[in-house]
């Protein structure tokens, strides 16, 4: 049985979301990706160079077809500036998917959840599939699901700190309540952090430096991949409950 | 002075800003035709005039004017 999960109709076949900023080259993306198992990505929009036609194109390296091409909000400080990516991306795009930025700090990158709630509400209106990147604060989730966001994506960490799941009980509450997709974006440094937000619940984990920034990308991307399905397969099996003292694996019966 | 014939068009010759760049001497009239002349083949990009974008299907007929403001974006890695 594939244990895949839906935001709005569509199908995602991989737990793992990841992103394609920071590599060495194209190919090196394209490689960490494969091993990955990913298939999302995120993109970032940027301004196309009119001068340098020679210049290779990302998506000459991931094959659109066979990646769900997610992109991002990355930069956007304000409101009309994410409004303003958001609508670039979809004509540039094949999708109404964006993972929607709305930065408030420039040293933690936290996101304005203000300006986030705000734009989630237009963007949902005009028929975006809106994935909120935003603080792991239970009730600003449910907030942006009210608001029309078709998943939540908390942050595990500020971006890139590879710190890890810093708040877990918080996330055990967003998952408890949620009525939407929880997929954890940002924050994670290697392979047991994903297996930690997937043992908690999390339907995905959305990741992009802890690869990118390993010594061997590829191998940390599959380091990543086998991460999720440990925690993915452990989250499912139900893990025994936590005690203080010792409980025998063997029989006292049958001694010597 | 009347309009200025169609056939006359081609050589009147137009100043954009693009990507932030001002750009003279464009002959393109439509937003298909100046990524055909900036020889943007890639079909993933995205064209937003004077800040509002300019939807595919409306690339072959969406005149240009002196002075526009155009933005071309595509796809970079990101996270």
């Amino acid at each position: 049985m594939e244990d895949t999960f839906v935001i709005r109709g569509i199908e995602f076949r991989s737990r793992l979301w990841v992103g394609t900023g920071k590599y060495k080259d194209f190919d090196e993306t394209r490689k960490a990706i494969e091993a990955s198992g990913a298939d999302v990505v995120t993109v970032a929009v940027r301004r196309t160079n009119i001068t340098d036609r020679k210049s290779e194109n990302l998506l000459d390296y991931i094959d659109p077809t066979k990646y769900k091409i997610l992109p991002n909000t990355a930069g956007c400080y304000t409101v009309a500036d994410a409004l303003r990516y958001s609508r670039l991306a979809r004509e540039a795009g094949i999708s109404d998917l964006i993972k929607l930025e709305v930065i408030g700090d420039e040293r933690t990158l936290f996101p304005d959840n203000i300006g986030l709630l705000e734009a989630t509400g237009i963007l949902a209106k005009e028929g975006f599939i809106v994935l909120p990147y935003t603080t792991d604060d239970p009730v600003m989730a449910k907030r942006l699901v009210d608001a029309g966001a078709a998943a939540v994506m908390p942050l595990a960490a500020p971006i890139g700190s590879g710190l890890g799941i810093r708040n877990p009980y918080n996330l055990k509450i967003i998952l408890e309540q949620a009525t939407v997709p929880i997929i954890v974006d940002a924050g994670v440094g290697t392979a047991s952090d994903v297996a930690i937000a997937m043992e908690l619940g999390c339907d995905a984990v959305l990741l992009n430096t802890a690869i990118a920034g390993a010594e061997d990308p590829i191998m940390m991307a599959t380091a990543m991949k086998y991460g999720v399905i440990a925690g993915r397969l452990a989250h499912r099996a139900g893990r025994i409950g936590k005690k203080l003292y010792a409980t025998a694996s063997s029989p006292y019966g049958d001694m010597l | 002075m009347g309009r200025i014939p169609s056939g006359i068009r081609f050589f009147y010759c137009m100043k954009l800003k693009i990507n932030g760049e001002t750009v003279e001497n464009v002959k393109a009239g439509t937003v298909s035709e100046l990524l055909a002349e900036l020889k943007i083949t890639t079909e993933r990009v995205a064209v937003e005039v004077n800040l509002s974008v300019i939807k595919r299907a409306e690339h072959e007929t969406f005149r240009l004017k002196d002075g526009d403001i155009v933005e071309i974006v595509n796809f970079v890695g990101g996270g």
